[in-house]
């Protein structure tokens, strides 16, 4: 079996006596688009913020490509090609598309002890990104990200993991609060990443989102990966909710009648 | 077309509404008394509004960084009355006691950015904690009396920062070519540095700066400190230039200086911040002073006239916030 790109293996994390992750197993493979679905306080954000190095976790291993790895900062994971999109979260709105593009990882014109940026070149480059991911309307990359609407915002964030060669991105909620058009927009950039070598991990609350562009679905109940190998073409989207739930049609109508009682 | 669509963009450019007031504000004074724009008169604004301009620049990066310093008014009465205690006993040279002096500054500066990004309490109490621990120790230091400063006449150090001489008919300190020196230089930092990139980011959206790798809480400890010793280093100008080490002085600056820094439209909430701005921010505020007790405004209504002016600015950046986000 070939090594997976990253490889999560019993990872734990309490937030003092509660524990948000109990011995979590989980793998994205080259190449491919991940769904990590989950019910709210499911482990789903936890287990991201592990994996790009946001919080420390109390025990277990990371390995990326087969290597072991210990991410002490969000620095940590960037520069080993892990890239997260949070929600609203991704971007500066008072700075402009360009500026933002480049925030952490500025060019600099020589001479170097200047620390001067390179404005021009990142320009241009934005320009090309924005085209490249299908904003066709002519925004000049010196536009503040605040009078963007949501979908270019995601195509911003989208475009800057893709420009910076990440290996893995982690979309966390993309398509909350889109209009349809902008949806399909993300989705199309998610797939186009897959296509030009990237992995992802995507993260939704809507299931029949996550069902139209992912690999493969992972499901978290109460701080475990309860299934990690859904084939999201074999799959209905109604089974999946009940492993999300992880409770049959019986159980579900029991816990209905059994909440009427104890109120009555 | 091209001119208005540049006419246009420097109307929306932050910095148009206090130029406009700067303008208009002089042409006011001079017309109630021409005395206003004479050499002399200046002069005199200059050689006071470059020693609290010098807070107001850094202010003004750290302001975009989405913090602000209450403690740079007991720093400015503070540093002075250090360096001449430690002259005046014998202790260090006049230069020892003015490095002393700033990397004292320097420390406090690190302490309220340690406590404001470390211990996440926010810069208003921080700072307001340390402008009274300040305060009361020059206070106590000097048992509330100035200090002795006449000796520092000859001094190569009073002369590099404070030595005056004449370009025509106007007397220009060195302090001025200290202020110009760090508004551009500081200015280049916010707009052209990497840097700069960083502050407005911290600012802005501090979490999404820490998920691209910047250290935020870097950025804002070093503006702590920037801010801590170019106060430290305006409370010695303005001894040197006028003899007095008085740990009084300096009561009240803070406010001023943030006021300065608004009006010139940098954000109160972080994000945004223009070096122009408070340059002109700075030169409202300074000339208002000046010119309202020239006109025969009683020296006691100058606050009323502050007050006015901060408010009206503030109403004016709201204003073309709003039209410039429905512009869009």
């Amino acid at each position: 079996m070939t090594e997976p790109l990253v490889r999560m293996e019993n990872i734990r994390k309490h937030y003092g006596r509660v524990q948000a992750l109990v011995d979590a197993n989980f793998h994205v493979n080259e190449r491919e688009i991940v769904g990590l679905l989950g019910d709210n306080g499911a482990g789903k954000s936890t287990l991201i913020k592990v994996l790009s190095g946001a919080v420390p976790l109390t025990s277990g291993d990371i390995f990326i490509r087969g290597k072991k790895v210990d991410f002490r900062s969000t620095g940590d994971a960037i520069a080993h090609g892990i890239e997260t999109i949070y929600q609203d979260s991704a971007l500066v709105t008072q700075l402009s598309i360009a500026r933002n593009l480049f925030l952490g990882r500025e060019p600099i014109k020589p001479p170097r002890f200047l620390n001067r940026m390179d404005q021009e070149a990142m320009n241009v480059v934005a320009r090309n990104l924005l085209k490249q991911v299908g904003i066709s309307k002519n925004i000049p990359p010196t536009t503040p990200i605040g009078s963007l609407s949501g979908g270019e915002r995601q195509a911003v964030a989208i475009a800057r993991a893709m420009h910076f060669d990440s290996d893995l991105i982690i979309l966390d909620e993309p398509t909350n609060n889109l209009g349809v058009a902008e949806t399909q927009g993300v989705l199309s950039f998610v797939r186009s990443a897959r296509d030009s070598g990237h992995s992802c991990i995507f993260i939704a609350h809507n299931i029949h989102h996550v069902f139209q562009v992912v690999d493969r679905i992972v499901v978290m109940r109460r701080g475990k990966v309860v299934a990690d190998d859904i084939d999201p073409k074999n799959t209905s989207v109604t089974e999946v909710e009940r492993i999300i739930t992880g409770m049959s049609d019986e159980e579900i109508r029991d816990a209905i009648v059994q909440g009427k009682q104890s109120q009555g | 077309m091209e001119n208005s669509s540049i006419i246009q963009r420097s109307i929306a450019r932050p910095e148009f509404g206090p130029f406009v007031l700067l303008v208009v504000e002089l042409a006011v004074f001079w017309g109630f008394n021409h005395d206003f724009l004479s050499p002399q008169n200046i002069s005199n604004i200059l050689a006071f509004t470059v020693e609290l301009g010098l807070i107001a620049l850094a202010m003004t990066l750290l302001m975009t960084s989405g913090e602000f310093d209450l403690s740079v008014g007991s720093l400015f009465g503070f540093s002075p009355v250090l360096m001449w205690t430690l002259f005046n006993s014998g202790l260090t040279s006049l230069e020892v006691g003015f490095v002393v002096a700033l990397l004292v500054a320097a420390f406090i500066g690190l302490v309220n950015g340690w406590f404001v990004t470390q211990l996440k309490i926010p810069s208003f109490l921080v700072t307001l904690g340390m402008l009274l621990v300040v305060r009361g120790t020059a206070l106590f230091v000097t048992s509330g009396f100035p200090q002795r400063t006449w000796s520092a006449e000859g001094s190569w150090l009073a002369e590099a920062l404070v030595g005056d001489f004449f370009i025509g008919p106007f007397r220009i300190y060195m302090s001025l070519f200290w202020f110009i020196a760090a508004a551009i230089a500081l200015g280049y930092v916010l707009t052209q540095s990497r840097t700069g990139n960083w502050i407005q980011a911290a600012g802005g959206n501090p979490n999404a700066a820490r998920a691209r790798g910047v250290n935020v809480s870097g950025v804002k400890i070093g503006l702590f400190i920037l801010s801590s010793i170019m106060a430290s280093l305006a409370g010695v100008i303005s001894s040197l230039r006028t003899s007095a080490a008085n740990p009084n002085s300096g009561t009240g600056y803070e406010l001023e200086v943030i006021a300065m820094v608004v009006i010139g439209g940098t954000a109160l909430t972080g994000g945004r911040g223009t070096i122009i701005g408070t340059v002109l921010g700075i030169l409202i505020l300074r000339v208002m002073r000046n010119g309202i007790v020239l006109i025969g405004v009683p020296g006691l209504a100058y606050n009323i006239f502050i007050g006015a002016i901060i408010l009206g600015m503030m109403a004016l950046h709201s204003w073309l916030e709003r039209r410039h986000q429905a512009g869009t």
